[in-house]
């Protein structure tokens, strides 16, 4: 090969090359992979509102559960009251 | 129940000032930050399931075996109590795994067995309400088979591949770590035994009612 020839196959190359280099950067951006410090705000997950939403539920499932009792505990106290005047009515 | 408003009140007040200094002491765990803290209000009553569950289970084989009402109210008691700590469980899980694993749920062999266990102890409550007479035998013996799966919920993560932490996790936990986690535990324990006494006392009660309705002939 002579250097003429290879000065050209050598352009041709470096041509070729920008030239892929060119067509993959004028492609749009990855968009799959992104630092979670740059994802917008509604797609970011933060551990408090996680944390809070736990211990929150804690509370209302302890709470709901405490006044069902309560519930139960005034029906039954009522109907011993009203079951003990209904007696007292009936003795002679 | 007026008797155990008081330790009631006292035991949750514990629980709150106690998960707040947990939230604000405790130290941050370096992977998963902030949010390892659900581990603190999911572990003990994860736990607390289990073996409610098996002290349910005990006390409905008694009832079986020894047909005493005292057994079938305690049995009772302890089948709410798995229920309302096995809700507690199941949704504070998933709000940590959305953060840790990238998922809600998945139906993995730990996360799918103690949902069926939780359901199996809704199902005893469903047919203590709706079954009738005679659903307190059916319903013990459903709480026997309730309690032979709570070994298997809690083996499941050594015994299958799962995304579930083990259970070497919590005993090899560092003392920063641990620390919290146990106080939290006595914490929900304290407020189960509080709950499990308040809640016979008004079955006794209703019990009662019954026997006067009976005597009084109305």
């Amino acid at each position: 090969m002579t250097p003429r020839r290879m000065t050209w196959w050598l352009l041709l190359f470096t041509v070729g090359v920008a030239g892929m280099g060119a067509l993959v950067l004028a492609q749009p951006g990855q968009t799959e992979f992104v630092p979670v410090s740059q994802l917008p705000a509604g797609e970011q997950l933060p551990a408090a509102r996680l944390l809070v939403a736990a211990y929150a539920f804690v509370w209302i499932a302890v709470l709901a559960y405490v006044w069902l009792m309560w519930r139960k505990l005034g029906k039954v106290e009522r109907e011993i009251s009203e079951l003990s005047s209904q007696m007292a009515k009936r003795r002679p | 129940m007026r008797k155990a408003f008081l330790p009631l009140v006292v035991v949750l007040m514990a629980l709150y000032v106690s998960a707040l200094l947990l939230i604000a002491r405790a130290p941050f765990e370096s992977t998963m930050g902030l949010v390892q803290k659900i581990f603190y209000f999911h572990f003990p009553p994860a736990v607390l399931m289990l073996l409610s569950a098996i002290f349910c289970g005990l006390m409905s084989a008694a009832f079986l075996i020894r047909k005493r009402q005292a057994f079938d109210r305690i049995a009772l008691a302890a089948a709410e109590l798995t229920v309302l700590y096995g809700s507690i469980a199941l949704v504070t899980g998933p709000l940590w795994a959305r953060k840790a694993w990238g998922v809600w749920w998945v139906w993995d062999p730990r996360l799918t067995m103690s949902f069926l266990m939780w359901m199996i102890f809704v199902s005893y409550l469903i047919l203590r309400k709706y079954g009738g007479p005679g659903s307190e035998t059916l319903s013990a013996g459903l709480a026997v088979f309730g309690m032979a799966n709570a070994p298997f919920v809690y083996l499941s993560v050594n015994m299958w591949r799962t995304m579930h932490p083990k259970t070497s996790v919590v005993p090899t936990l560092p003392v920063d770590f641990a620390t919290p986690l146990w106080v939290s535990f006595a914490g929900f324990l304290l407020l189960y035994i509080v709950l499990l006494t308040a809640r016979v006392r008004i079955a006794e009660q209703q019990a009662l009612l019954d026997q006067l309705y009976v005597d009084s002939d109305l």
